[in-house]
């Protein structure tokens, strides 16, 4: 009988993904709606055994550790090769996947292979009390409805969860997890394809889903020398820069930096969006955000509709005297 | 050498509206579009195709008789070939169903090459070309921007967050394409008339398919929606439109209380 909840434990280069934390902690508030419910984490990586140790601190109950040479680089096939094997032998109840450019390659290839149900990008996750079947709620048509999926007779019950939106919790007190290790000489590992090379992104990493404070820019902005004050703006607040889509569409600024549906979802404790009007897009990927400050010149912008604070003016005038007075 | 081109056709979302006082969505008026993801798909063929004029690229949708139009619009940027999958049996299929059909269709017609938009702007799943390509068992890449013939077959560059990897795909294989990193060339006056003379689009039906009828529509998808809503918006705060310094006052008040200074 399906059982426990099961997480696929992202890691990039030997470092475990802020979403799997994300993941473990929503899988314990869910095991908790439920009797005997045990969260179960599958780590595929090289050399991952002593970060795997912090998974503990998080509660993760027990881990199936999947290591070898082999699986250093991120590779559809050897993953979802293990990844269906861990599925098949363990037979879980949920599994959940973040929704990275890894978790949505390798979430469906494996869904297909076991022949089960597949739920993309999910923001909300519950148990239904009557049924105890996982309710999976996802913004659909471009951000402009929530729609919630089950999955009633296959299992598991796949999802992909988006990063940034589900919230860490330690565990409080003792805790001990269980670390297996995934036996890999019954898996198939021959390989199709062939990595040549790796190229990573020249442009400094940054991470807009961990800051504190936001400063967004959109197509109200006008040019790149505009975003040059914005940026400037963010650092003396130390923020990050941020933009809408259509300020990247511009060439404004680099993809990394797009908040919304189709970029990050971000929930700062200060978002500040200028000369963006507020598609429903855009709003997707920052109405969690703790306080939200727009600025625009068209009273009548969505965006204000979101707002905590809205200020109808031109940017280059409203900011210098927000500046002002923060450091006053 | 044969391309296959999945192209969908969605409700151009971005003119979606919500009407305020029933909640629900204003679908009328909105134009119906061939997805961004799928035209980047089609573009990678004829780029192919540029280079090798002997392939045949043939482009795929499922979806009802309207749907014929965005196969059309691919003949008038260059495609080959079109075929329509259209059948009440495919109704109500969720990413699993769809691709089970898809992948029968694919079958039947035969690819060395298979180009998929990422994703959808209507579902937004980024799942049907990965579970074609594990129903085919056919090697897969996703998020490309970049695909040349070469190599054991393709060359193509995958994105991620961080960075990209450049792979080497032997045929057949299936690529999953990125709007944002591919221009799209425009229809071609040559490619209209064409088309306009000669606009031969292959019907199919689940009767045509070698798969297992119950895996098809509704009845064969794992998912269902439960249920859906228009999303509700937060109550807005206050806007301050002739005294901003009343509004500065209350952003400073909150950031001092953030202690980030």
């Amino acid at each position: 009988m399906a059982k426990d909840i099961a997480i696929y434990i992202e890691q990039r280069e030997g470092v475990i993904q802020p979403v799997a934390y994300e993941l473990i902690s929503e899988a314990k508030r869910l095991a908790a709606c439920q009797e005997n419910k045990q969260v179960v984490g599958v780590l595929i990586g090289s050399g991952m055994e002593n970060s795997a140790a912090e998974l503990e601190l998080y509660g993760l109950d027990r881990l199936i550790l999947c290591d070898d040479k082999k699986f250093e680089l991120y590779h559809t096939e050897l993953y979802t090769e293990a990844l269906t094997s861990f599925i098949r032998e363990e037979d879980p109840d949920i599994l959940l996947i973040g929704a990275t450019s890894i978790g949505r390659d390798l979430a469906p290839r494996c869904s297909a292979a076991v022949k089960t149900g597949l739920t993309a990008d999910c923001t909300k996750l519950e148990i239904d009390e009557e049924t105890d079947k996982l309710l999976m709620t996802r913004p659909a048509f471009g951000g402009n409805i929530m729609a919630t999926i089950i999955c009633e007779n296959h299992r598991p019950q796949m999802a992909t969860v988006r990063p940034g939106v589900m919230v860490v919790t330690r565990t409080k007190g003792e805790h001990r997890m269980i670390v297996e290790k995934m036996d890999i000489s019954k898996l198939d590992l021959s390989v199709r394809v062939k990595i040549l090379e790796v190229v990573k992104s020249v442009k400094s990493h940054v991470d807009i889903g961990a800051a504190r404070v936001l400063v967004a820019g959109g197509r109200g902005i006008g040019s790149k020398e505009n975003f040059e004050i914005l940026g400037e703006f963010a650092e003396s607040l130390q923020g990050e820069l941020v933009a809408s889509r259509a300020a990247v569409d511009e060439g404004w600024i680099e993809k990394a930096r797009q908040v919304g549906q189709t970029g990050t979802t971000v929930r700062p404790e200060l978002y500040i969006a200028c000369g963006i009007s507020g598609a429903i897009q855009h709003i997707a990927g920052m109405e969690n955000s703790s306080f939200i400050v727009a600025i625009n010149k068209d009273p009548d912008a969505p965006i204000f509709e979101y707002a905590d604070v809205g200020l109808v003016g031109d940017f280059k005038t409203i900011l210098p005297m927000l500046g002002k007075e923060l450091s006053a | 050498m044969k391309i296959i081109v999945c192209v969908k056709q969605v409700p151009d979302t971005t003119e979606v509206r919500i009407n305020n006082e029933t909640g629900t969505l204003i679908r009328d008026g909105v134009p119906s579009i061939m997805n961004p993801d799928d035209k980047a798909a089609i573009e990678l063929a004829l780029r192919m195709k540029d280079l090798k004029p002997e392939i045949c690229v043939h482009v795929l949708t499922m979806g009802p008789a309207q749907a014929e139009r965005v196969l059309i619009e691919a003949m008038c940027m260059g495609a080959d070939e079109a075929t329509l999958l259209s059948d009440r049996k495919f109704a109500g299929a969720d990413t699993w169903a769809t691709s089970t059909a898809l992948a029968g269709a694919i079958a039947e017609i035969g690819a060395d090459i298979v180009l998929c938009g990422r994703q959808a702007i209507d579902g937004d799943t980024a799942q049907v070309g990965p579970q074609i390509a594990e129903h085919l068992h056919m090697a897969q890449a996703t998020y490309v921007s970049e695909a040349i013939l070469g190599g054991a077959g393709v060359l193509a560059t995958r994105k991620f967050e961080d960075g990209d990897y450049k792979l080497e795909l032997p045929l057949p294989c299936l690529l999953t394409t990125l709007s944002e990193e591919i221009n799209v060339r425009y229809m071609h006056t040559h490619h209209i008339v064409r088309t306009m003379k000669n606009r031969k689009i292959q019907l199919m039906t689940a009767d045509d398919l070698k798969v297992d009828q119950r895996e098809l529509g509704l009845k064969g998808s794992p998912t269902r929606v439960k249920k859906s809503v228009t999303k509700s918006a937060k109550s807005a705060g206050t806007c301050y439109v002739e005294n901003p310094e009343v509004g500065v006052e209350k952003i400073v008040g909150y950031v001092k209380g953030l202690n980030i200074l």
